[in-house]
């Protein structure tokens, strides 16, 4: 009989789900997979200012890896990378054991620890841009209590600036891990605290030794999650520290982005941001693997 | 022993919640600081003649982009692009993911597989063909050329988070509906939306965030005097032109910074519940 205001028309079975699906499959066939060809293809042209269809090969990814700015950006990301998901996890797995050991006033810790979270990362750059300006912020503060030759002016260093992008990173993001450690934690059988108890083993034994390897999986994922972050880092350099002094902070993000949109170097940047994908991809094919291989069984 | 534990847990817990918190104190401080205190006190001193001038400077007076009037425009448009885009993105994923969660067919999974896949994409890889596409489109510089682009962006996520839901949803609930004659819209509509409404809440939250937060979509797609307060902010804090008004730009950082920090506090735990899920998304 059906609802009163039916039509009478009816899609045949299986038209329905297949049509409110029309949309979702556009945006992702053109938007994400034939974008990403047009892209690879772009990087294996001369465009500059607009694109051009005259086939160069690997000529773009050849002057990618010449140049020096490149390379400065990947190391970067090497080391921004590599700082910020170790403190992030290191960090946010400490503060998840602390929270967990049974604290009063739980919920304000986690709420602050979070807090960071919900900015965005320009206002986080700027926030740190203050704390950091060797004239006014801490360095200034702390020449100001008397310790005059204290020096933190890793801002406008051009061999230090990258570790304070990772600091601010750190600064934003640790909620993040600190959550995902702490469902973690949540989710472990309390009889093996009992036993562990019963045996009488410390406290921090049955973290390293028991708990730990028993929250893989969740390492894995906090990893794949801040690194995909950590390359797509764009916003955070940007208000921080503009990439500078010179380009000594620049990120292959930030990179990609300027090429595209003021330096009129398209196949330059197309290459760049191919190379980008490729590094997410390393990063990410055996988390997906897992995942997709999981949604399968269940 | 026991107690004096519990004492250094709470010391540990304390101290890094002020080391967090710093960095804000130390913004809101120097939002209320005229700029003689700041160029000649300290960073921690508290603001000897707290007044609201940088507040109100930074919201109506000053300069962006050669733009007089403050931040309140660009402040109205993130609620301009945010608005739409929230809704349009929420329908679409909530549909989107209700469709996949029937696996009516092998191809759903397929679809589901590209688009967990599409989640790690950087921006930049697809950033110059969504230009072309937005302005052959004819909504290039437009507030709904940034609401478009907001929606495939977003697309993954609600629908990662809408479908994972309604997998939950008993089978015989829908059978049932279907028993009784209900179609795939009158279920979605009458009986899945009701049911999802705390995922929703979720979704709504978290795609705030996400959408107010960004800079880098509204830099490149929103035109002049169209782009959102991330945008003006950063223009603002970064511009080397004359003196720099530190308290205003600590007061219109916290502007811009304020109404995520509200969501963040009204919704409490549904933010913690989303970012788990959508934390994919940078």
């Amino acid at each position: 009989m059906g609802h009163p205001n039916a039509p009478r028309w009816r899609l045949p079975r299986g038209a329905a789900p297949a049509l409110a699906l029309v949309p979702a499959t556009a945006i992702t066939f053109v938007c994400f997979y034939l974008f990403i060809g047009w892209t690879f293809a772009i990087s294996l042209t001369g465009s500059r200012l607009l694109p051009s269809w005259d086939f160069v090969g690997l000529e773009q990814y050849r002057r990618l890896f010449a140049s020096t700015r490149w390379w400065v950006a990947m190391e970067n990301l090497v080391v921004y990378g590599g700082l910020f998901v170790g403190g992030c996890i290191l960090l946010g797995y400490l503060l998840a054991i602390l929270i967990d050991r049974g604290v009063r006033a739980e919920g304000v810790f986690r709420t602050v620890f979070m807090l960071p979270l919900s900015m965005s990362f320009i206002v986080t750059g700027i926030i740190w841009q203050w704390m950091l300006n060797p004239g006014l912020g801490i360095q200034q503060a702390v020449r100001g209590l008397g310790w005059e030759e204290f020096a933190f002016n890793w801002l406008v260093r051009a061999d230090r600036s990258i570790y304070t992008v990772a600091i601010a990173g750190i600064w934003q993001q640790v909620g993040l891990s600190m959550a995902l450690f702490l469902a973690g934690l949540r989710g472990i059988d309390p009889n093996i605290w009992k036993a562990t108890r019963v045996d009488g083993i410390p406290t921090w034994r049955v973290y390293w030794d028991i708990i730990t390897p028993m929250l893989r999986a969740t390492f894995f994922t906090t990893t794949i999650l801040l690194f995909s972050l950590a390359v797509k880092s764009f916003d955070l350099v940007v208000a921080l520290t503009g990439g500078g002094p010179g380009f000594s902070s620049d990120l292959p993000a930030r990179f990609v982005m300027e090429h595209i949109l003021t330096r009129q170097e398209l196949g330059l940047g197309a290459a760049g941001a191919f190379m980008m994908l490729c590094t997410i991809a390393a990063a990410v094919a055996p988390y997906l693997y897992l995942q997709i291989r999981q949604g399968r069984n269940a | 022993m026991n107690r004096m534990r519990r004492g250094a847990l709470h010391l540990l817990l304390g101290t890094a919640a002020l080391t967090v918190l710093f960095p804000l104190l130390v913004m809101l401080s120097t939002s209320l600081k005229p700029l003689e205190e700041i160029n000649n006190g300290s960073l921690f001193a508290l603001p000897r003649e707290p007044t609201l001038a940088a507040w109100q400077r930074a919201w109506g007076e000053v300069c962006i982009s050669g733009d007089c009037s403050g931040l309140s425009v660009w402040f109205a448009n993130s609620f301009a692009i945010v608005l739409p885009a929230l809704f349009g993105s929420l329908a679409l994923g909530a549909i989107t993911g209700y469709a996949l969660s029937l696996r009516s067919s092998r191809y759903a999974d397929l679809l589901f597989a590209a688009l967990l896949i599409g989640l790690f994409i950087p921006p930049q890889v697809t950033l110059y063909p969504m230009i072309v596409l937005v302005r052959e489109l004819g909504l290039f510089g437009s507030l709904g050329g940034l609401i478009f682009v907001h929606m495939v962006w977003g697309l993954a996520f609600v629908t990662l988070l809408f479908r994972n839901f309604f997998l939950s949803v008993p089978r015989d609930l829908l059978k049932s509906a279907r028993i009784d004659g209900a179609g795939f819209l009158p279920t979605f509509w009458y009986i899945m939306l009701p049911l999802s409404l705390p995922v929703c809440a979720v979704a709504l939250v978290l795609q705030f965030t996400y959408i107010w937060n960004d800079f880098l979509l509204g830099l490149t797609f929103a035109g002049l005097g169209r782009q959102p307060v991330t945008v003006a902010l950063n223009t603002l804090a970064g511009s080397q032109f004359g003196p720099q008004e530190y308290n205003v730009n600590m007061a219109a950082t916290m502007i811009a910074a304020l109404p995520t920090i509200l969501v963040y506090f009204l919704s409490g735990r549904l933010f913690v519940r989303g970012i788990a899920a959508g934390a994919v998304k940078g």
